[in-house]
C-alpha cells in the first residue's frame, strides 16, 4: 500500500505541492516527490492533480462475503417514547436509497414500551419495523444499545445502517461500527448509491469549509450518521403497511456500568436549537445581556429558538448550550436571524447551511453580510424591537 | 489514579477552502494548534488530579497523541498546562488512519499507561467526527460518557457526571475505568504556569511505534481503515444578498416581509 507519483504523467505543474495540507510534497526538478513521513493519505493531491499522476494504492480485500448483506436500516431513535425529529428524514432518504439499490428499508427501534412507535412507523414507506423492547433500553446507555444493535446486525446483515447525528446517534453508532470493524461516516449531508452499488457519503469537514465524499468498500454494513434538517422527510400514509417484528430481547446483553440518575430539562427554551426552524441569534453587538430578552421575545413569536455567538457566550450573555459555531452547535434552520453578530469564520461554520440568513449589524463591513441573503445595516436591538412592535400591532406573521 | 488525555494537533485555522479553479486546498498561513476541545479535556483531567490528590490519592496525568513528529510540540505544551508527562504515537504505519484505526492505536497507548480515567475532547475541529473517543471504548474496556459538561463527583471506583444533551442535562453515575468526552462548558482552561514551562522544557517524550505497542500493522493506518475518502471538494459558495440601510422601522418592515415569507408559523 502506497502513494506514488507516476513519473511519466507528472509534468511538474506543482498544483499538488500547494494542495497538500501536510506540506509533504516537494519538487525534485520537474517531478513531484512525496515525503512518506509526512503524508497522511488525505487524498487532496490525488484530487488536485489534473494529470492523474498521483495514485494511492491500497492492497486490501473485502472482509467476509459482502454479497450476504442486504437492505437499508434506519435507527429509529426515540426519547421518552417519542421518535426523534430526524427519523422521518432518515426514512425519506433511506427509501430513495433502497429504491435505487433495489432492496428493503427497515427501521430498528430500541426502547421500553415502544409498541405504539411500531404502529406509527409502519405507516411510513418502510418495509419492516423491528421493535426491541426491554426495560434496560428505556434510555440510551452505550453498552446495552451497542450490544443489541451489533447482535441484530450480525444476525440480519443489513448492507447500510443510518442514524441521526444526534448526541445518541453519534456516540452509539461509533461504538457499533468499531465493534463490527466497519466504516462509519459522521454527520453526512449527502448520500447516494454509486453505479457500483456502494454508498457514497458526503459530509463537511474543517468546520464546513470543505466537503469530503467517503466510501466503505471492504466491509459491511456501511454506516453513517446523518445531519438533522438536511434530508427530506418521508410522509406517513393513513394505514400501516410495514411488517412489524417484535425481536425477543436477550437479557444477557443488558449489563451496563452507567446508571441514569436524573434528567434536567432546559426549561428556558420552548424549542431546542437543533430542532428549530427559526433561530434568532445574538452576538457581542447586542451590547448587554438584557438585550437577549428581545431576541427571546421574537423567537417565541416565531416558534423559534435563541442562539448566540461564542463572544456572547464567553462574556456571559448567554449559556453555552445556545452557542452556535465551530465549538458550539451546528444548526440548519429554515431561517437564521443574526443580530449583532460579526460573522467570524468559526461562527459561520455552525450556521452557514441555514436555508435563509438575515443579518442585522451596525457595521456595513461585517463579514456576516457576505453570507446573509438579506442584510440590514442598523442597531440590531432597535430593529428587533421594531419587528416585535410591528408583529404585535397586528401586521402579524401569517399574512 | 492514572489519568490519560488524548489530544490531536489540528490546523491553526479551519478557514481552509478549495480553490474551485484548480481544485487545490488553499491554506492561509496555517500553523498548528491543539484541538480546542482537547484543551478542556486536559484542564478537566488536571482538575480531577488536584481533587484526587486533595483526597489523598496519588494521581498523574499523561497526555498521548497520534501524529507526525511535530506533534511533540503540542505534547510539550500540555505539560506547561499541568500534565505530568506525555508520549507520542508516531509511525509511518499510522498514516492515513480513519477513526477506527486511530482509536485502535490510542487504545493501545491508553492500556500501556494503565489508565483508570481517560479524557478526550468532544470532537476534532478538522475531522469533526466525534467517533474516536467512543471507538476507544471498544478496543479497551472503558465505560463511556460523551458530552460531559460537569464531573460532579469522582473517586477511584465511580464518577457522577452531567452530560449536555439536546434537550437538557442527563446526570449519570458511571463505574471506572471510564472514558469521558467533554464539551466546552465543563471548565475554563488555565494558562501555562512557570513551573509547567520548566517541566516541559526538560520533559522526555517517548515515541511509541506500531511495533513497540504490539499492534497489528494490518489494523493501522490507511490499510487498517474501513473508510476511504474518495473526493474532497468545495461546498457551494454562498454569496451575500442585498444589503439595506435605513431607519429601524423601515428595516424592520423589510425584515418582517422576509420573515413572513420564510416562516411557516
Amino acid at each position: 500500500m502506497a502513494i506514488k507519483v507516476i513519473t511519466d504523467s507528472c509534468i511538474g505543474c506543482k498544483i499538488c505541492v500547494r494542495s497538500c495540507p501536510a506540506n509533504a510534497i516537494s519538487m525534485d526538478g520537474k517531478l513531484a516527490v512525496i515525503d512518506l513521513n509526512l503524508c497522511t493519505y488525505c487524498g487532496s493531491c490525488v484530487s488536485a492533480c489534473k494529470f492523474a499522476a498521483i495514485v494511492i494504492e491500497i492492497d486490501k480485500q473485502a472482509q467476509g462475503d459482502l454479497a450476504d448483506y442486504h437492505g437499508i436500516w434506519v435507527f429509529g431513535e426515540q426519547n421518552d417514547g417519542e421518535l426523534a425529529g430526524v427519523v422521518p428524514e432518515l426514512i425519506g432518504e433511506g427509501r430513495k436509497l433502497a429504491d435505487k439499490r433495489g432492496c428493503e428499508l427497515s427501521v430498528v427501534v430500541l426502547g421500553e414500551n415502544i409498541a405504539h412507535l411500531g404502529e406509527e412507523l409502519a405507516k411510513y414507506p418502510v418495509d419492516k419495523v423491528y421493535l426491541y423492547d426491554h426495560h434496560e433500553l428505556a434510555r440510551f446507555r452505550p453498552e446495552p444499545y451497542t450490544r443489541v444493535l451489533a447482535q441484530l446486525v450480525r444476525k440480519l446483515k443489513p448492507e447500510v445502517v443510518l442514524a441521526g447525528a444526534t448526541t445518541t446517534g453519534r456516540s452509539f453508532l461509533a461504538k457499533v461500527a468499531t465493534e463490527l470493524y466497519t466504516g462509519l461516516t459522521a454527520d453526512c449531508t449527502g448520500l447516494e448509491i454509486a453505479e457500483d452499488g456502494l454508498l457514497l457519503q458526503t459530509r463537511p469537514a474543517f468546520g464546513g469549509n470543505i466537503m469530503a465524499t467517503i466510501q466503505c468498500p471492504y466491509t459491511r454494513p456501511q454506516m453513517a450518521t446523518v445531519r438533522h434538517k438536511v434530508m427530506q422527510s418521508a410522509i406517513p400514509g393513513e394505514t400501516a403497511t410495514a411488517e412489524i417484528i417484535n425481536v425477543p430481547p436477550d437479557d444477557s446483553l443488558m449489563r451496563s456500568k452507567v446508571d441514569i440518575k436524573e434528567f434536567i430539562a432546559d426549561v428556558g427554551s420552548k424549542v431546542n436549537i437543533v430542532d428549530a426552524d427559526v433561530i434568532v441569534s445574538g452576538g457581542r453587538g447586542l451590547g448587554a445581556a438584557e438585550n437577549f430578552a428581545y431576541l427571546k421575545e421574537l423567537a417565541d413569536l416565531l416558534d423559534g429558538a435563541v442562539g448566540a455567538s461564542r463572544a456572547a457566550v464567553d462574556s456571559g450573555m448567554m449559556p453555552y448550550p445556545h452557542q452556535v459555531g465551530q465549538t458550539g452547535k451546528t444548526v440548519c434552520p429554515k431561517l437564521y436571524i443574526a443580530c449583532g453578530i460579526s460573522g467570524a469564520v468559526q461562527h459561520l461554520a455552525g450556521m452557514q447551511s441555514s436555508d435563509c440568513i438575515i443579518a442585522i449589524n451596525k457595521d456595513p463591513h461585517a463579514p456576516i453580510f457576505s453570507v446573509a441573503d438579506f442584510g440590514f445595516v442598523g442597531d440590531a436591538v432597535e430593529v428587533v424591537k421594531e419587528i416585535i412592535k410591528q408583529v404585535k400591532s397586528g401586521r402579524g406573521i401569517a399574512g | 489514579m492514572k489519568i490519560v488525555v488524548c489530544i490531536k494537533q489540528v490546523p491553526g485555522t479551519t478557514n481552509v477552502r478549495i480553490d474551485p479553479e484548480t481544485n487545490t486546498l488553499v491554506r492561509q498561513g496555517v500553523e498548528s494548534q491543539i484541538n480546542p476541545f482537547d484543551l478542556y479535556a486536559l484542564e478537566e483531567a488536571v482538575r480531577v488530579k488536584e481533587r484526587m490528590i486533595a483526597a489523598g490519592v496519588e494521581t498523574t496525568v499523561t497526555v498521548i497523541s497520534m501524529g507526525p513528529p511535530q506533534v511533540e510540540e503540542a505534547l510539550r505544551e500540555t505539560i506547561t498546562l499541568g500534565a505530568d508527562d506525555a508520549a507520542l504515537l508516531c509511525d509511518r504505519g499510522f498514516a492515513g488512519s480513519d477513526t477506527w484505526a486511530t482509536s485502535y492505536a490510542l487504545a493501545a497507548g491508553i492500556k500501556k499507561v494503565g489508565a483508570d480515567l481517560v479524557f478526550c475532547g468532544m470532537q476534532a475541529i478538522d475531522g469533526d467526527t466525534a467517533q474516536t473517543g467512543p471507538g476507544i471504548t471498544c478496543h479497551a474496556d472503558y465505560s463511556l460518557a460523551t458530552y460531559v459538561s460537569k464531573v460532579e463527583e469522582i473517586d477511584e471506583k465511580r464518577a457522577r457526571v452531567w452530560r449536555l444533551l439536546e434537550e437538557g442535562y442527563e446526570v449519570v453515575e458511571i463505574a471506572l475505568p471510564a472514558l469521558f468526552t467533554v464539551v466546552k462548558e465543563i471548565n475554563e482552561p488555565r494558562t501555562p504556569s512557570l513551573r509547567g514551562k520548566m517541566k516541559a522544557k526538560n520533559a522526555q517524550i517517548p515515541i511509541w511505534t506500531v511495533e513497540s505497542m504490539g499492534l497489528d500493522a494490518e489494523k493501522c493506518g490507511l490499510k487498517g481503515s474501513p473508510t476511504q475518502v474518495i473526493k474532497v471538494f468545495s461546498p457551494e459558495h454562498r454569496a451575500g444578498g442585498a444589503i439595506l440601510e435605513g431607519e429601524a422601522p423601515e428595516l424592520a418592515a423589510k425584515a418582517l416581509e422576509v420573515i413572513r415569507e420564510r416562516c411557516t408559523c
